[in-house]
């Protein structure tokens, strides 16, 4: 990798600097993720009046998994064992064209909005065939909610995306958030406010949080995740465990960039792109905060209220992108 | 206050009360409606005020008090009345359930977009574009009355339709002349008033509000 990206600088020094900026940005995902859930699970239980685990437990946890052996059961496919690799490389090519730290990702003018939230959806449908894989009742139960929760959570984030690029006239991500670093008088925007609104709703559903889904208990009666992942062992657990943790920061690092792009970095140099690594964990860490408050303040909604609750993201965001369309 | 600014503090105005619309058809504790109201109403106030600071219109300031005192505060505070004599009282089983009446305001807001566009023709300006969402929230002031089954709900679907209608006349006239509004918000009022002891009498009478349930004449 290093000595590719070497030889690239001789032939291509900006071509180099882009591929530079996204393998950044793949590792930060890779470790910010987990860190984010340690968190996000420290801020609960320090609400709670408990210690908490350290906030590395996700990465050590990671450690652990990987130096076991994989178990999968007689029946299942080799699904099984390529649903945890798609999930981490769908989210780790998402990482790597999205703006986080720069808004000079490797894709030239190649990271749509609707590419970025297609490679999430593919990670999305990538583990439910692997719940349904081994055949047994919890998996495909799981597989199934997590569908029902998704083919709601994936429209209402692109709706809700869509309506910054509306106000942004293009729906490429770097894009939309260059523009928004030209205008800051648009974080007050009406269209912002309510998409935001459907984001945070989106976050909640698509990282599996409380009110859609508690990531901490094994109950048959509401689990949607944790059933998918029940078959799952060693090596396989660990790549979905880091996937789903890659998703959370890459979704906690979007919408902070969209609708907050405060020290984004618009070049490759050195500088910009450390002000760019903090201005990120910051901002990311803050809404992992403010996710983990929601978390302890709410109670888990029944399952069938859950279209509910994603129905009404959903209307929000198509308020927000009619909004954006009479004030544009 | 740079021009941009008024323009983004109407739009989000008029997106606060278009989001309050839709937020009644999602939440079935009639409590939590009424304080969507009262944010409406404080919205509207918002907007009225801020157009009268741009066109420098005395009366517009005033109607901006009247909207803030009536739809802001009496009237949210009546209907609380109402609703505190009825404990645990919520909207338990509207005519469409939850997720599908969203998705009727989704399509609503959508028509509402598609229609008032020759409104906005009729003179272009860049608050006049913004005449969809009182549209938007009239169509879904009329969803809530046509699918709520509780006496409240009914008066909160009224209160969204005439909320609707007075932000697309701020909007597209800089709003009613003052005698007009004082008026409007008197006659309003008084609905508020004779509903509210029409339910008390209601639910004396029948011991509860569901006017689905009314259906044959009673000595």
């Amino acid at each position: 990798m290093t000595s590719g990206l070497a030889s690239l600088a001789v032939v291509n020094p900006a071509l180099a600097e882009r591929a530079g900026v996204s393998a950044l940005q793949v590792g930060i995902v890779l470790v910010g993720g987990p860190l984010l859930l340690g968190l996000m699970g420290k801020v609960r239980a320090r609400a709670e009046g408990r210690v908490g685990a350290p906030i590395t437990q996700g990465l050590s946890d990671l450690r652990k998994l990987f130096r076991k052996e994989a178990v999968r059961a007689n029946p299942t496919s080799a699904v099984s064992g390529l649903a945890p690799v798609v999930l981490v490389g769908s989210a780790a090519v998402a990482a790597a064209i999205t703006p986080l730290v720069s808004t000079l990702p490797v894709s030239a003018g190649g990271s749509d909005v609707f590419l970025v939230v297609y490679l999430l959806l593919m990670g999305s449908i990538a583990l439910a065939l692997g719940g349904l894989d081994a055949g047994t009742a919890f998996g495909g139960m799981g597989s199934s909610r997590a569908m029902t929760v998704g083919a709601i959570s994936e429209p209402a984030l692109l709706v809700g995306i869509l309506a910054l690029a509306v106000q942004a006239r293009t729906s490429n991500l770097p894009g939309i958030v260059t523009a928004s670093l030209n205008h800051p008088g648009w974080l007050a925007s009406p269209q912002r406010v309510l998409a935001l609104g459907a984001l945070v709703v989106v976050v909640i559903a698509e990282t599996g949080r409380i009110p859609v889904d508690n990531p901490s208990t094994h109950l048959e009666l509401t689990m949607i995740h944790e059933a998918m992942i029940l078959e799952q062992s060693g090596p396989d657990l660990a790549l979905s465990t880091a996937g789903e943790a890659m998703r959370l920061g890459l979704l906690l690092g979007l919408v902070a960039n969209l609708f907050f792009p405060w020290g984004v970095a618009d070049s490759g140099s050195g500088l910009a792109v450390a002000i760019g690594v903090f201005a990120l964990a910051l901002k990311a860490a803050s809404l992992a905060v403010l996710i983990a408050l929601i978390e302890v303040s709410t109670a888990k909604l029944r399952l069938f209220r859950v279209p509910e609750l994603l129905a009404g993201g959903f209307v929000l965001a198509v308020v927000a992108v009619t909004t954006g369309l009479v004030t544009r | 206050m740079r021009p941009g600014a008024e323009l983004d503090l109407v739009g989000l105005a008029g997106g606060v009360v278009l989001a309050g619309a839709v937020l009644t058809l999602w939440r079935k504790d009639l409590r939590a409606l009424i304080s969507l109201l009262s944010l409406q109403g404080v919205a509207l106030a918002t907007l009225a005020a801020v157009l009268a600071v741009h066109g420098d219109d005395v009366s517009l300031g005033v109607v901006a008090g009247v909207v803030l005192v009536t739809k802001g505060i009496v009237i949210p505070g009546l209907l609380t009345r109402v609703v505190r004599s009825d404990p645990g009282s919520r909207e338990t089983s509207p005519l469409v359930n939850v997720p599908a009446s969203l998705v009727a305001a989704a399509v609503l807001v959508v028509v509402a977009y598609v229609v008032s566009g020759r409104f906005s023709a009729l003179f272009p300006d860049a608050f006049t574009r913004l005449a969809p969402l009182g549209l938007a929230t009239i169509l879904v002031g009329f969803f809530v009355l046509v699918t709520r089954r509780k006496a409240v709900s009914q008066i909160v679907g009224l209160l969204l339709v005439d909320n609707g209608i007075a932000l697309v006349a701020f909007l597209l006239t800089a709003g009613f002349p003052l005698l007009v509004e004082l008026g409007a918000s008197l006659d309003l009022l008084l609905v508020v008033v004779v509903l509210q002891v029409l339910t008390t009498t209601i639910r004396a009478r029948f011991g509860h509000v569901d006017l689905d349930q009314l259906r044959e004449l009673h000595d």
